[in-house]
């Protein structure tokens, strides 16, 4: 460690070759590519397992095809690997824009403590899942055509979907570049990526509007097949506006999680006001939660969807839009009231689990609801989404225990033992 | 408060790509029903379903022209007709055998595969233009660019392309058509070879006419509807039926709209947003600075006073 800082300082005063600056920085990325703390915590023996073992799925499923782990059918195209890993997982990514739109577009100073790890989060997110739809593609190696141009389907949705989620990738990468440049102690990189993220936050907030709406606008073109209590022309709308709650709650829901497991590294500006933080969150997904009421409302009355009440989907309608919509608006209403931290973070993990419950509805559950033999996860689907959030952790930690996500923090020792900062299992536990 | 230029154009010019790509997706919107962009008639089928004697030729014709796996089961075996058979990756045809209320004794047999849709769901669903209409009627399938996402499946009104899931290289497959025999001016193998003359092939406006002239002139025979003939926009195949459709295995409640207008509005949105957004984003981003710094101003002001 002594090293790499006499690296940095020598580097700032500019008195090193950019040769030396390189071996310094090789050899200061391979010492914090090792592990710290204890090795055998019971978090990472169970991912650790859990990603070992999906792994070797991973392998059957190149090895033997899709049909070899996953209870796909030609009646059911797609399964939880699209309608929970990219569907759903895309949509919680959201808080990432919707935070960027706050802190840098609307300048608002206090959720800056949270805009880095909230960025992370959303990358991290967009890498991993957006990348697990790699596994979903019959012919992976193809994906690069809708790319490099040799074949634009430009009248298709996914088309748009796929661009966005590349260029998106990128725009966030850029907007967590600086912590990336202080983390290798170049000041000279950090100045000139953090005066790139502007633009990058200003077309990320475009891109994420359209891909957002765009996971939906897919829905479009299965009229027949998606529920007619879910099917509408406003899907597309409807799922931009529910990204935003969905992306808020996953904010308060990591936070809540963080404050556990990283309490050492989370700054005094975010510990200060870490409640009034979330209360402002609170506020920012209930105005998100009334507008999607209110389309829901609009497409109830115009599709004439009340006819579809009184059956078995009908109720399951129902318990959706009151137990997950209804009631974590009212709960949040009254968090906000009675300015209670700990009402708001419940209420997230309900609004998450509703966000979670519709985007299924849509592209699983209520997709060709009519054919007899009906499509559900395999055990080795279910299990490889799992291994990909436990790897996603894996990454999340180790970023976090690194690189300065926690303003403060970056000052604080280093050395610490893994135990107290595990990541809780947060992603699975929503599941 | 102005905009900087430099600023606008990083922004306008990372958007033009995409906003190209919008733009030119809604050129490929309404086209007229019977012909393709280019003014060339559409080719099509007709299938009557009071013709059809359920003897399998055409599956077994539609197996050797597309170079099919041979079915366990020879195309002459009977016993097939037992259960409601659905296409599959090795067979883009099936006859299927239905009850006749009007008369027990002669069953209905109805041909399943891809309808040709005049506005094809799964060519406008495709990103990387794997699944292509001609311009002659043929919805046909290019190995080489798919990408295997199969959102073809999930847009297909009539659940027609098959993927091959236990495969690491796997292909969508589907009646094509036979387009490279109707290219050298042949017509498809299970037209041809068909005794009856239960399906026939040719000019999509002049098969209309007969499907109308037949239901005219016998209408206790047929359901007075052309299936297909509204359908998603209008499908390449044509059905003549001779008991309604639910009774036939075929989709009911399908829209008459072409399927990708439903899509068509929300690309239309695309430019839109992308002109939009940055430039509202761009000039509140300034007005708020410009205004933190009036506040930070005034409150040194103060102080100093």
């Amino acid at each position: 460690m002594a090293n790499t800082t006499d690296a940095a300082a020598a580097s700032t005063e500019g008195t090193m070759t950019f040769r030396q600056v390189a071996r310094e920085t090789i050899r200061f990325v391979l010492s914090e590519l090792k592990p710290k703390g204890k090795m055998l915590t019971p978090f990472n023996v169970i991912t650790g397992g859990i990603i070992l073992s999906g792994l070797v799925m991973i392998a059957i499923r190149f090895a033997y095809g899709l049909g070899a782990v996953s209870n796909l059918s030609q009646n059911y195209p797609w399964g939880i690997w699209i309608g929970f890993d990219v569907v759903t997982g895309v949509a919680f990514a959201g808080g990432a824009y919707v935070l960027c739109f706050v802190v840098h577009i609307l300048k608002i100073k206090k959720f800056e403590p949270i805009i880095r790890v909230t960025v992370l989060n959303g990358f991290l997110a967009y890498v991993f899942y957006a990348g697990a739809l790699l596994l979903d593609l019959g012919r992976p190696w193809n994906v690069i055509n809708p790319i490099i141009g040799n074949a634009f389907g430009l009248s298709s949705v996914l088309f748009l979907v796929a661009w966005h989620f590349l260029l998106y990738m990128i725009c966030e990468f850029l907007e967590f570049s600086p912590v990336v440049a202080e983390w290798l102690h170049w000041p000279r990189a950090r100045r000139i990526l953090e005066g790139l993220s502007t633009g990058a936050v200003i077309f990320g907030i475009t891109l994420s509007t359209l891909h957002q709406s765009g996971l939906g606008a897919l829905f479009l073109l299965a009229p027949t097949k998606v529920h007619p209590l879910w099917y509408s022309g406003n899907i597309p709308v409807m799922f931009f506006v529910s990204s935003i709650f969905a992306g808020l709650s996953m904010v308060m829901i990591e936070s809540f999680f963080t404050q556990k497991a990283f309490k050492d590294r989370i700054g005094h500006d975010l510990h200060a006001a870490h409640d009034s933080i979330l209360l402002g969150l609170g506020k920012g997904a209930v105005g998100a939660l009334f507008a999607y009421i209110f389309l829901k409302l609009i497409d109830f009355v115009h599709y004439k969807q009340w006819i579809y009440l009184d059956t078995p989907m009908g109720y399951w309608y129902l318990f959706e839009i009151v137990g997950f919509v209804l009631l974590p608006t009212a709960l949040f209403l009254q968090a906000i009231r009675k300015r209670s931290a700990k009402l708001v973070q419940f209420t997230a993990f309900l609004t998450a689990a509703g966000v979670i419950l519709n985007r299924l509805n849509v592209s699983v559950i209520g997709f060709k609801w009519y054919e007899t033999v009906r499509y559900y996860p395999s055990v080795m689907e279910i299990w490889i989404t799992l291994a990909i959030i436990s790897m996603e952790l894996w990454v999340f930690r180790w970023v976090i225990l690194r690189m300065p996500v926690f303003g403060e923090a970056h000052e604080v020792v280093e050395e610490k033992t893994a135990e107290d900062m595990e990541v809780v299992t947060w992603k699975a536990s929503v599941l | 408060m102005t905009i900087s230029r430099r600023n606008f154009l990083k922004v306008a010019g990372a958007a033009g790509g995409v906003l190209l790509a919008g733009g030119a997706a809604s050129a490929q919107g309404a086209q007229a029903p019977e012909t393709s962009a280019g003014g060339v008639e559409f080719n099509g089928m007709l299938i009557d379903t009071t013709k059809c004697i359920g003897c399998r030729a055409c599956e077994e014709a539609c197996n050797e022209a597309n170079k099919l796996p041979k079915p366990k089961v020879s195309f002459s075996t009977e016993s097939v007709f037992e259960e409601t058979r659905d296409t599959t990756t090795g067979a883009f045809t099936v006859v299927n055998r239905f009850p006749n209320e009007k008369k027990p004794d002669a069953p209905i047999f109805v041909r399943k595969q891809c309808m040709h849709c005049n506005q094809p769901a799964c060519a406008s669903a495709c990103l990387c233009r794997a699944m292509e209409k001609t311009k002659e009627a043929a919805v046909i399938y290019h190995k080489d660019r798919c990408m295997g996402c199969r959102y073809c499946m999930v847009a297909c009104p009539f659940d027609i392309p098959r993927f091959e899931y236990n495969s690491p290289t796997p292909f969508v497959w589907k009646c094509i058509f036979c387009n490279e025999r109707q290219k050298k001016g042949e017509q498809p193998a299970c037209s041809e070879v068909c005794p009856t003359g239960a399906t026939l092939f040719g000019k999509k406006r002049d098969l209309l006419e007969i499907a109308k002239t037949r239901i005219y002139t016998e209408p206790d025979k047929y359901v007075h509807k052309i299936y297909g003939e509204h359908e998603v926009g209008g499908t390449g195949w044509l059905f003549l039926m001779g008991a309604p459709e639910e009774k036939l295995g075929l989709k009911t409640n399908l829209p008459t709209t072409p399927y990708p207008e439903l899509t068509s509005g929300f690309l239309y949105g695309v430019p839109l947003v992308f002109v939009l957004w940055p430039s509202l984003l761009i000039g509140l981003n300034y007005l708020i600075k410009d205004s933190k710094v009036d506040e930070k101003k005034e409150g040194s002001h103060g102080e100093h006073d």
